[in-house]
C-alpha cells in the first residue's frame, strides 16, 4: 500500500518536472500586497504564467510599501535586485533620480517588442509616472483617488437628509453642525490626511503644493503648502476637530475601522476603500466626489492619484527584460485591468478598461464606483494637478503628519503649522538635491 | 589571598581572546567604522553616487531643533522605562523571596513576559489602549477619562514607556531575585532580633547589599531603553503624535529607512554612540562610587 502511494507520488512528480525543466526565463516581481489584494496579484501572475510557456513570473511579498521599496534598494546595493519592483507614488522621485538603477518602462517595452501604446493610458494616471519629455518611466499598477464616503444610516439617525448635497466643504460644514446637533459622536473622519487634505486639496483647487510644477520641473522645488487655500482649509478642519466634528484617528487609514464599524457619518478615503467598505459595512453607504471649497481657485479641478507603479530595475539580461515587458503588457491589457478595477476600486489605468467596465454595466449595478474615474478625468490636468514629484517625500509626509497633529490638538494654528512644515520639508528637499546632484 | 593565573608564552592567551576580538571586530568595530565614514557623506539611496560634505551632516542635525528635542524625549523616556521596569521588579522579587510555598510557580510566571518580542508586546498594549476598541480605554471612558494617545503626547509617552518596561520587569526580577537569595540570612536575623521591622531591614540592610545588582541593572536598562525599544515605538506610535515619542534611535530608523537619508542616519548613529559612551563612563565614574561590593 505504502509502495503504491510512493509510486504514485513519484509518477506525479515526474509528470510535473518537464514543465520546470524547459528552462523558462524567470522574472522576479516584488510587491507590497497582502490579503485580498495579494490574492488578486497571485491570480494575475498565475494566469500570465499559464498563458505562455517562455517566462515564469515569480511574485514575492516584501512588506508594506515602505518596506518593499527598502527591500528593493537594499537588494540593488547587494546586486540582487528583482526585475520588477512595486514602488508607491511617494517613492517616485527617489526612483526617477536613480537613473542608474532603473530601466524606463518605455525602453523595456520598445526593446521587448511587446504590445505597448502609451496613449492608451489615462492621462492623469500616466502623467504621474512620465518624464518631462513624455517617456513613461514606470507602469501605473494600482491607482486610486480620494472620495467622500457617506454612512446614510448615520445621517438619517442624526436627522439629516442623506441625499443632502455634499459637493462643497461649505455644505459639509453645515452638515457637520447638524450631525453634531443630532447627537452624532463622529461626524467626520479621514484616512491619509496629508494625501487627501493637502496634496489633493491643492490639486483640486489648482494651487501649487510645491514650486517647480510640484517638483516635476526640477529638484530645486520648494514646498508651497502654506498657501492661503491650504491654510484656510486646515483652519476649518482644526476648528471642526476642536468642536468634536472631525475625529482624528491616526496617520494612516485607521479611520477606516471606525467608518466600516458604522461609528462615523462621513469619511474621506481612497476610492480603493471600496473593497473593504462594501464587504464589511452593515449600513447603507454612498460614494460622493471629494468636496471642494466653492469659489476658491479653479475648484473643482481634478484630484491626483495615490497607489503604486511597477519599476523595472537595471542590471538584468535581455531575455529577462523581454519577459518583464510581456508581463507588463499583459497587466495593462483591457480584461485584466477591467477585472482589477471592479474587484478593488482602483482606477482602470487604460481608457479601454474603463469603457469595458461601463459597457459591462458595472457602474449601473454599483452606483458611485465611477465617481473616482470622473473626478480624475473630467478636466485636463494643470501643472498644479498633474501630480507631485518630491524627493524624500515619505519623510516629508511624516513631517506634515506631525504638524497636522499639532493643529488637531490645538497646539498650533494652521498657518504656524504649515510654515513649520515648509521650513522642515525644504531642508530635506535641499538634502535630496545634494544627494542627487 | 588573591589568586592569579599567569600564562607562559603568548600563544594560548591570544588564542583564547581571539574569538571575542574577532566578534567585536566584525560586529562592532567594522560597522561603527562604516557609520563614521558614511556620516561624512550624503549618498543617494542606491549607492550610485555620494557627495562628500565633511561635518555637514552633523551641522544639519545639530542645527535642527526637532533633532535637539529628541535628546530631551530620549532622556524622559529612558528615565521612565528604567523606573517603571526596576521598581515593580524589585517589589515582585522581594515578595517572591518571602514566599515559602509555590515560589517556583510565581517565578516562572513572572519571567514569561520577557519571552514576548518587543513588537508583539507593542501590539498587545496597543490593543488594550486602542482609542476605539481598547479594553483599558473603554474602562477609562466609563470613568469619565477620555484616553486618546493618538493626539495626546503625554499619554503616548506613558503608553510606550509602560509597554517597553513591561517585558523588562521579568529580566530585572530575575537579577533582583537572585541577588536577594545571596543576602546573608544571619545579618537579617540579627537585625530582626534587635527589633528592626521588615521595611527598616529592607532599607538599611537589603537595599545596600543589592546595590551592585541595582547599578548593573541601571546601566543595562538605560542602554536597553536607548536601543531596544524601537519595536514598541514603531508599532504603537511611530514616533507621534507630533514628535512626542521620537527617541534618538527611532529617528535613526525613520531618517535612514523611511527617508532613505543614509548620511544623516549614519551621523545620528555616531552621535548616539558618543552619547551612550559618555553616559556609561559617567555612570561608572560617579554612581559606581556609591556601590558597595
Amino acid at each position: 500500500m505504502k509502495k503504491t502511494l510512493f509510486g504514485m507520488l513519484a509518477a506525479t512528480s515526474t509528470m510535473l518536472t518537464p514543465i520546470a525543466a524547459m528552462a523558462q526565463t524567470e522574472v522576479q516581481f516584488w510587491h507590497a500586497f497582502t490579503g485580498r489584494l495579494g490574492d488578486l496579484v497571485k491570480e494575475q501572475v498565475a494566469d500570465f504564467n499559464a498563458s505562455q510557456s517562455e517566462y515564469t513570473v515569480v511574485e514575492s511579498h516584501k512588506g508594506n510599501y515602505s518596506e518593499t521599496l527598502n527591500a528593493g534598494i537594499a537588494a540593488f546595493r547587494a546586486q540582487e535586485q528583482p526585475h520588477i519592483l512595486m514602488v508607491f507614488e511617494v517613492g517616485t522621485a527617489t526612483m526617477m533620480a536613480a537613473a542608474g538603477a532603473i530601466k524606463p518602462v518605455h525602453d523595456v517595452m520598445t526593446e521587448s517588442g511587446a504590445k505597448f501604446d502609451p496613449d492608451a493610458y489615462i492621462g492623469a494616471v500616466k502623467g504621474y509616472y512620465t518624464s518631462t519629455d513624455g517617456e513613461m518611466l514606470s507602469l501605473p499598477f494600482n491607482s486610486s483617488t480620494p472620495v467622500l464616503w457617506v454612512n446614510r444610516d448615520a445621517m438619517t439617525a442624526a436627522g439629516v437628509d442623506p441625499d443632502t448635497d455634499l459637493s462643497t466643504w461649505q455644505n459639509v460644514g453645515n452638515v457637520l453642525d447638524q450631525l453634531k446637533a443630532g447627537g452624532e459622536d463622529c461626524p467626520l473622519v479621514t484616512a491619509w490626511q496629508s494625501w487627501i487634505h493637502l496634496e489633493n486639496l491643492s490639486a483640486y483647487h489648482d494651487v501649487p503644493f510645491a514650486t517647480k510644477d510640484n517638483g516635476f520641473a526640477g529638484l530645486d522645488a520648494e514646498l508651497a503648502l502654506n498657501g492661503e487655500t491650504q491654510v484656510a482649509h486646515l483652519s476649518a478642519m482644526g476648528q471642526w476637530a476642536k468642536d468634536g466634528k472631525f475625529i482624528y484617528t491616526g496617520r494612516r487609514n485607521e479611520g477606516g475601522a471606525n467608518f466600516r464599524g458604522g461609528e462615523c457619518a462621513l469619511f474621506t478615503e481612497s476610492s480603493a476603500g471600496y473593497a473593504g467598505i462594501s464587504s464589511e459595512a452593515e449600513f447603507e453607504f454612498d460614494v460622493r466626489p471629494l468636496p471642494y471649497w466653492e469659489g476658491v481657485g479653479n475648484a473643482p479641478q481634478n484630484t491626483i492619484i495615490g497607489g503604486a507603479s511597477l519599476w523595472v530595475m537595471s542590471g538584468h539580461e535581455a531575455d529577462e527584460y523581454k519577459g518583464a515587458g510581456e508581463f507588463l503588457s499583459y497587466l495593462s491589457s483591457s480584461d485584466v485591468q477591467a477585472a482589477w478595477h471592479q474587484n478593488t476600486g482602483y482606477l482602470p489605468i487604460t481608457v479601454e478598461a474603463g469603457d469595458a467596465t461601463r459597457a459591462a454595466g458595472f457602474y449601473d449595478e454599483n452606483p458611485g464606483t465611477d465617481i473616482a474615474v470622473i473626478q480624475m478625468t473630467a478636466k485636463e490636468p494643470t501643472a498644479n494637478s498633474k501630480g507631485i514629484r518630491l524627493g524624500s517625500f515619505d519623510q516629508i509626509r511624516g513631517i506634515i503628519d506631525e504638524e497636522l497633529e499639532a493643529i488637531w490638538a490645538g497646539d498650533k494654528t494652521a498657518q504656524e503649522a504649515m510654515d513649520s512644515a515648509k521650513e522642515r520639508g525644504d531642508a530635506l528637499l535641499r538634502r535630496f538635491e545634494t544627494a542627487n546632484r | 589571598m588573591e589568586k592569579r593565573v599567569t600564562f607562559r608564552g603568548w600563544l594560548l592567551p591570544f588564542l583564547l581572546i581571539a574569538p571575542q576580538v574577532a566578534i567585536s571586530a566584525i560586529f562592532f568595530f567594522y560597522p561603527a567604522g562604516q557609520a563614521i565614514w558614511q556620516s561624512l557623506f550624503i549618498p543617494d539611496p542606491f549607492g550610485l553616487s555620494s557627495q562628500f560634505v565633511g561635518l555637514g551632516n552633523f551641522e544639519f542635525l545639530l542645527g535642527d531643533r526637532y533633532y535637539r528635542a529628541a535628546f530631551g524625549t530620549t532622556a524622559i523616556f529612558s528615565i521612565l522605562v528604567t523606573v517603571f521596569s526596576m521598581i515593580p521588579a524589585l517589589f515582585l522579587a522581594v515578595t517572591a523571596d518571602r514566599l515559602i510555598k509555590g515560589s517556583g510557580v510565581y517565578r516562572t510566571m513572572l519571567i514569561w513576559p520577557y519571552a514576548v518580542a518587543p513588537a508583539i508586546a507593542g501590539v498587545l498594549w496597543l490593543f488594550m489602549f486602542n482609542t476605539r476598541v481598547g479594553v483599558v480605554s473603554w474602562y477609562l471612558g466609563n470613568l469619565g477619562y477620555d484616553w486618546n494617545h493618538v493626539l495626546n503626547g503625554g499619554e503616548a509617552m506613558g503608553l510606550v514607556a509602560v509597554a517597553s518596561a513591561w517585558g523588562r520587569i521579568s529580566y530585572n526580577f530575575l537579577f533582583f531575585y537572585a541577588a536577594l537569595q545571596a543576602v546573608p540570612r544571619s545579618v537579617i536575623e540579627a537585625a530582626a532580633i534587635d527589633g528592626a521591622r521588615f521595611w527598616r531591614r529592607f532599607f538599611t540592610i537589603v537595599l545596600p547589599l543589592l546595590s551592585p545588582t541595582t547599578f548593573f541593572l541601571l546601566v543595562v536598562n538605560i542602554v536597553y531603553s536607548f536601543f531596544e525599544t524601537f519595536g514598541v515605538i514603531h508599532t504603537i506610535t511611530s514616533g507621534g503624535p507630533q514628535q512626542s515619542t521620537t527617541i534618538l534611535v527611532y529617528k535613526v530608523f525613520s531618517d535612514g529607512f523611511v527617508g532613505q537619508d543614509l548620511g544623516s542616519s549614519s551621523a545620528q548613529s555616531v552621535i548616539l554612540l558618543i552619547v551612550v559612551g559618555l553616559l556609561t563612563i559617567f555612570q561608572f565614574k560617579f554612581i559606581e562610587k556609591r556601590v558597595h561590593y
